[in-house]
């Protein structure tokens, strides 16, 4: 059973990911990307209709770790305390510059949305690869199953954990890079003319980055968690999940060079889902390691909920999902093919 | 101010208290715009479909707000309290996962099908999207109180051998007889508070000579599903409450009530300030034997007082819960006197003339916000020092390792995010007022911005 709700769980967090990825990546580029106002508004009405109903599967995964994992929920929450609060204000503020964009307008308040979203989205998108660093690495906790991270550290290799220390920035960066490559393929995507060039320009750039820090976390993260390796070679079923990964990143370049963007964004959707699913079977079956010793790890077993709970759940949580991924799919259909200048000028006009 | 423990109690009390400023509103308004949508729909009367369509976008305003506020608590059980998470997540993580799950979904779209769907769905299918409207947040509603009821009065579980709180019935849970009450009593009040702001607004647009056909619709709706609300708020569903209160935290009744000694045919205490330290109430003014008769319903029954039991277990702040419950008390028989002269009035045909009535309408708007505020202080002060009655204090509930330092960071951090919100919500809903319901194509969240979904 617990096992069963740590890959519902990976799913969500997955499928949250994705989803919220192509807003995050947006939000990072549209300051670059979008020359001027009306370019900047066709950014953000490409993710307009979507953002919000993406940001619920945060919810949906907060929820449903809390009641199938709750010792994971207490130890995680509590421990990431400072960058938590954090990455929460940024969603508020985020959330804030896409809704009052449309109400505030006049000859600046624009230019202030504009910027709190792309801070707040290249923030986001830091603290996200920072807390996935931290969950891989491990964290120091002691023998009640709990820990306290401070935000940084000394940085030296060798030194003190922290949220924001050399190896978690490291895998910041990397996912920074890979959520700004998933939004250019986004607007690659929902986007034509000169923002549809600089979109596939961007992913074709970015490209070579991402492959570059893709090899550069891998090689370091097995030198530095030798226990990654091992399920791999325990059960070697596991490469599909890499294969996936590499499979997606080489489809992102090749797609987007024969102009193909909607199989292109699909790509970096696969790509990504192929990342995280590879972390969490080298994870399995710990869902927080310890820096500790190995015995404080927590895992699946130890912190799952009784049984008689999580078979209940499976019941009215497939039913919920369902009903919300059929309300994702349409949300996204309904808002199918490219988001056109001329559109944007008449929707703002009223 | 350095123990961690107070400020994570300040802390939740902070965000809690601002974040039920918006549920109450939407839902409250929710099953007034579905009554709006039934008239409309019924009567093919235009007015109503412009009336329901302009309560929307306030109820979409306050539901982003809610949404926005909302998140912070849900991650607040695990940042700030994750002994008590760890404990009891097996049990309550059931139902605040189920409303993760179902109910932002449903409201989410359901709004944005309201707010922006009408031509493509019809009259019939825009009605019912106001139908699911209500469902969502109502049924969001009773999966938040569900959890609550459960850490007041906690059924359906087992202690398991590692001393967590594990599930045993998830009907129990569910259908906790302590969360159908309270459910009953705060859903009534949501109710309030919806009517209590439409009817302002209307009596604003009928003093002001503006959109007066709309403010008629406002007060008459307003005041007719108000005046109901009102009485049951009193019967069945405070007394309802109460005798839950009675009869499994009695000590919390005597703190509510001010009773400190036992007594046959105890006094309801109408006005008084609690002395705690001398055990006695100041400058009193108290009906004889009437909390008697409304605890047991005979006027000679004893009631327990404070000295009944061991300070150990009183609520460790006497003096909030005894007047946070008098302030709801006191304005709920407030609301039910202003309505009842209102509902008379309307009933004679001369309140839309009845400027003095009209500005009490008016100004009442805080009020019911305030009483739905102190009656959740009480619930939840009263509760004190037990976070899961019975069988957890509060102060081992907390997060060890969260310093009170950084307890201080996020709580300050969340006092600036909330008043940036709350200045904004103000500014945008004003406007809307100010517009009118005549104004079409929303002044919230243009398609586009956004679709509305928030």
């Amino acid at each position: 059973m617990g096992s069963i709700w740590f890959c519902l769980v990976a799913v969500l967090l997955a499928g949250y990911v994705v989803l919220d990825g192509l807003d995050i990546g947006a939000g990072i580029l549209h300051l670059w990307i979008a020359r001027n106002e009306a370019e900047r508004s066709v950014v953000i009405r490409t993710i307009g209709p979507v953002w919000n109903g993406n940001e619920v599967w945060l919810l949906a995964a907060g929820g449903t770790l809390y009641f199938a994992f709750p010792a994971l929920y207490a130890a995680s929450f509590s421990g990431f305390y400072l960058p938590l609060m954090m990455v929460l204000w940024l969603l508020v503020l985020r959330g804030i510059a896409l809704e009052f964009r449309g109400h505030l307008g006049g000859p600046i308040w624009p230019h202030m949305w504009d910027m709190c979203f792309g801070v707040s989205s290249l923030l986001l998108a830091v603290f996200y690869g920072a807390a996935l660093g931290n969950v891989v690495r491990g964290v120091p906790l002691d023998i009640a199953g709990r820990f306290f991270e401070p935000l940084w550290t000394n940085f030296l290799p060798a030194g003190q954990t922290g949220v924001l220390d050399w190896y978690t920035v490291l895998v910041a960066v990397v996912a920074t890079a890979t959520l700004t490559l998933h939004g250019a393929a986004w607007l690659a995507y929902k986007t034509e003319k000169e923002l549809n060039e600089r979109a596939l320009q961007c992913v074709s750039r970015l490209w070579w980055v991402v492959v570059a820090l893709i090899v550069a976390i891998t090689l370091t993260s097995f030198r530095l968690i030798p226990a990654l390796r091992a399920d791999f070679q325990l059960r070697p079923w596991g490469f599909i999940f890499p294969v996936l990964a590499i499979a997606g990143l080489l489809g992102v370049k090749w797609f987007a060079r024969a102009k193909q963007e909607a199989i292109a964004f699909g790509m970096s959707c696969l790509f990504i889902v192929g990342m995280l699913t590879s972390v969490a079977f080298s994870l399995y079956p710990d869902v927080l390691p310890a820096t500790t010793t190995p015995l404080y790890s927590l895992t699946v077993s130890n912190t799952k909920a009784a049984d008689y709970g999580l078979r209940i759940g499976l019941v009215w949580w497939l039913i919920g999902m369902a009903l919300a991924a059929s309300y994702t799919v349409y949300a996204y259909r309904s808002f199918a093919g490219k988001v056109r200048a001329s559109e944007v000028e008449k929707h703002e006009g009223c | 101010m350095g123990d961690a423990l107070a400020v994570d109690r300040l802390h939740f009390a902070f965000t809690v208290t601002f974040h039920y400023i918006f549920p109450q509103l939407t839902m409250g308004l929710a099953l007034l715009i579905l009554i709006l949508k039934t008239v409309a729909l019924r009567t093919g009367d235009e007015l109503y479909d412009r009336a329901a369509r302009f309560w929307a976008k306030i109820f979409g305003l306050s539901f982003a707000v809610g949404v926005v506020t909302g998140i912070p608590m849900e991650f607040q059980f695990g940042t700030n309290w994750s002994e008590f998470s760890k404990a009891a997540g097996g049990v309550i993580g059931q139902t605040l996962a189920m409303e993760g799950v179902f109910s932002f979904f449903l409201e989410s779209s359901f709004l944005g099908a309201f707010l922006f769907g009408e031509k493509r769905l019809g009259a019939f299918g825009h009605w019912i999207s106001s139908l699911m409207m209500f469902l969502g947040s109502w049924l969001s509603g009773y999966l938040i109180v569900a959890t609550d009821a459960w850490m007041q009065h906690p059924v359906g579980y087992a202690i398991a051998p590692n001393g967590s709180f594990e599930l045993r019935s998830f009907w129990a849970l569910l259908l906790n007889p302590w969360g159908l009450w309270q459910y009953a009593h705060t859903m009534i009040g949501a109710v309030q508070t919806g009517c209590f702001t439409m009817t302002a607004v209307g009596a604003y647009y009928l003093l002001s000579r503006l959109h007066e056909d709309y403010g008629r619709i406002f007060v008459r709706t307003g005041v007719t599903v108000g005046v109901i609300a009102a009485c049951l708020q009193l019967f069945p569903t405070g007394d309802g409450q109460g005798v839950m209160i009675a009869k499994n935290q009695p000590v919390t009744l005597a703190a509510m009530e001010g009773l400190f000694h036992t007594e046959n045919g105890a006094p309801l205490m109408l006005i008084g300030q609690p002395d705690v330290a001398n055990q006695r109430m100041e400058n009193p003014i108290a009906i004889p034997r009437a909390l008697s008769f409304l605890t047991y319903k005979a006027w000679s029954a004893r009631v327990e007082g404070l000295d009944q039991f061991p300070q150990y277990n009183w609520p460790d702040n006497i003096e909030l819960v005894y007047f946070s419950y008098h302030i709801m008390v006191g304005l709920g028989t407030i609301f039910i006197a202003i309505l009842l002269l209102a509902a008379l009035q309307l009933y004679r045909g001369v309140l839309f003339r009845s400027k003095a009535i009209l500005w009490i309408l008016m100004l009442s708007l805080p009020f019911p916000f305030i009483a739905n505020t102190a009656g959740w202080i009480t619930a939840e002060v009263g509760r004190q020092p037990w976070l899961i009655y019975g069988l957890m204090r509060t102060r081992v509930g907390y997060s060890p390792l969260v310093s009170a330092g950084s307890a201080w960071f996020s709580l300050i951090g969340f006092a600036g995010i909330d008043t940036i919100l709350a200045i904004l919500f103000l500014f945008l809903v004003y406007r809307e007022i100010e517009h009118g319901p005549e104004t079409e194509g929303s002044g919230f969240a243009a398609p586009a911005a956004s679709s509305g979904h928030s």
